[in-house]
């Protein structure tokens, strides 16, 4: 955790040696956050969604509404856009917490595409195709100082905070009562239902809670991009959160969706470079890596760490041996 | 009066009725058997008095309290656990962890999302404990999906002693066993008589005559004997039939 965190803070004093740009880092972290939100479902709960944009979205307008329209500062702006996300976010898991597996999956594309659907129509509201522009970075007060956050870097440190209090945030999440209720859920419904646990409440918490995180994450993106449109509530979009989910290994691992993120959006530009359907080749390693590496890039590393510890304990008493023959 | 009673309980699906008229009663301290041959509404039976499916008709009274078409979480919560015949455990946890996360103290705080429950202590003595009643005290920190066909049984008990019954409902213990492992379970479940009280569905008859103080005999989704092991040896029903040479 001090390794993701210390790698992200040092990224201003070498991204731009390897040829990359600030605010690279600071996109890959937004998804780093958004991915991490949709692994607490896929990962922990075992709840396949694919409509995860449009709670994204929805961040990313209520904090440009909150703005463009009331005035609202950066913290209220931010609060604001996490409770628009999780409230849509319960409103839907109230819809869809007693189904599971692919009716699960198709109900969130459902509720997705309606959020999209309306973002795109909207006019009055979300300004229809162009969205959102002008979203400023207001300042950060913290009463006796204003730091302004208008430059990448210092927008990108804010960023930095906001996802480290998150990410410590998930950590003790995932390992308290709850979030071992969660994962037992995902591996037996039944079960967990007959020794007395609440499965319908926690698959509701569960999603409320991914898609508030979501809404976070799309408040930082509102304000990186400065602007907000209904292209990040696509089914596209949130296909993409998926397969950086799974591509990392989120069912594995708590630092997949964090690896996957990474690995994407560092593909999408630097494969992006070379040519114009880096995203086909993207799909196909997509494809073989579920295809031969379901568990994703954490599951193949915990794969090697356990090859090498049962190497070593076998090498062990076979060199013992051969020093006896000898 | 009994600790659980089930009076007059009727199931279909679709057309086909699978209990009719069903009452049973289990006094609080014995240790209840079922049985019938396969296909004669054991498993149905066990489904609706804890709660899977709801009965058409009749009702399920636990512990004076009438608990007829509730949840089975709401029913777990009462008091009443069960084991299944097809095992259900939690298989990328360990033994341990099974057990941990059906105690009946982790329910209540099932939403604490800040504090660790790996170090928990209390709760992790508890989740040991338990193991230990059910002769896997060795195997705790084993992956339940590893773990061996007799074992997975165990773990299947455990779990539901777990959430500290008064009630235990065991469906098929057996089902599945090698003769070594009937005994082993056997031996298990004489240490828990007395301690709980405990229904066994089963169509080893050995096992469920030697281990029971009352038993049911269900055919035809009816009840169609009843008795203690040694009445129900002179059942004429029971003689006749292919059960009774094996009791």
């Amino acid at each position: 955790m001090v390794f993701t965190v210390a790698l992200l803070a040092s990224t201003p004093l070498w991204l731009s040696h390897v040829g990359l740009y600030q605010y690279l880092a600071l996109e890959i972290m937004i998804w780093m956050l958004f991915a991490l939100g949709h692994n607490l479902l896929l990962g922990y709960g075992g709840l396949p969604s694919f409509g995860h944009g449009a709670y994204f979205g929805i961040g990313a307008y209520a904090f440009g509404l909150m703005q463009l329209r009331a005035g609202a500062g950066l913290l209220l702006g931010m609060l604001c856009a996490v409770l628009a996300a999780a409230l849509f976010g319960a409103l839907v898991a109230a819809f869809i917490s007693h189904r599971r597996g692919i009716y699960y999956a198709l109900l969130t594309i459902a509720f997705g595409q309606v959020a999209w659907f309306v973002a795109g129509k909207w006019h009055a509201v979300t300004g229809g195709e162009d969205g959102l522009l002008n979203i400023k970075r207001p300042d950060l007060s913290l009463g006796v100082v204003e730091i302004g956050l208008h430059s990448n870097e210092a927008f990108f440190y804010f960023a930095l905070v906001v996802f480290a209090l998150a990410l410590v945030g998930l950590w003790r999440l995932v390992h308290s009562p709850f979030g071992r209720v969660l994962r037992a859920i995902k591996q037996n419904e039944m079960r967990a239902e007959f020794v007395g646990h609440n499965v319908w409440l926690y698959k509701w918490v569960a999603f409320t809670m991914s898609a508030a995180i979501a809404g976070l994450a799309g408040s930082l993106f509102a304000m990186a991009q400065q602007s907000a449109y209904p292209n990040v509530m696509s089914l596209h979009n949130s296909g993409f959160v998926v397969m950086m989910v799974l591509i990392g290994g989120g069912l594995v691992s708590f630092w997949g969706p964090v690896i996957g993120a990474l690995v994407f959006i560092l593909a999408r530009d630097l494969l992006g470079a070379y040519t114009e359907t880096w995203l086909l080749w993207y799909g196909l390693v997509f494809i073989a890596v579920v295809l031969f590496q379901p568990d994703g890039v954490a599951g193949a590393w915990q794969a090697w760490q356990a090859w090498r510890r049962r190497h070593d304990t076998r090498d062990a008493p076979s060199t013992a041996a051969l020093t006896k023959e000898a | 009066m009994a600790l659980f009673e089930a009076s007059q309980l009727h199931k279909r699906f679709g057309d086909q009725v699978v209990l009719e008229s069903v009452s049973l009663s289990f006094e609080e301290g014995q240790l209840a058997g079922i049985m019938g041959p396969n296909g004669a509404g054991k498993t149905t039976c066990f489904n609706v008095l804890t709660g899977r499916f709801k009965p058409d008709r009749g009702s399920v009274r636990f512990a004076g309290e009438d608990i007829t078409g509730l949840s089975p979480r709401r029913i777990a919560r009462k008091g009443l656990s069960r084991s299944f015949q097809i095992m259900n455990l939690f298989d990328d946890e360990t033994a341990v962890d099974n057990v941990l996360l059906a105690l009946p103290q982790l329910r209540g705080q099932g939403f604490t999302m800040w504090r660790d429950l790996g170090r928990d202590a209390a709760a992790r003595d508890a989740a040991h404990e338990v193991l230990g009643r059910v002769g896997l005290a060795r195997k705790a920190d084993v992956v339940a999906g590893s773990l061996s066909y007799g074992e997975r049984r165990a773990l299947e008990i455990g779990v539901a002693l777990a959430a500290k019954p008064r009630l235990l409902f065991l469906d098929e213990p057996t089902a599945g066993l090698g003769a070594e492992g009937t005994a082993r379970l056997a031996e298990l479940i004489a240490q828990l008589k007395r301690q709980l009280t405990i229904v066994i569905i089963e169509h080893d008859m050995r096992f469920l005559f030697s281990l029971a103080d009352r038993i049911s005999v269900i055919h035809w989704g009816q009840v169609i004997a009843e008795g203690t092991p040694g009445e129900l040896r002179e059942n004429p029903w029971v003689q006749r039939s292919n059960l009774g040479t094996l009791a």
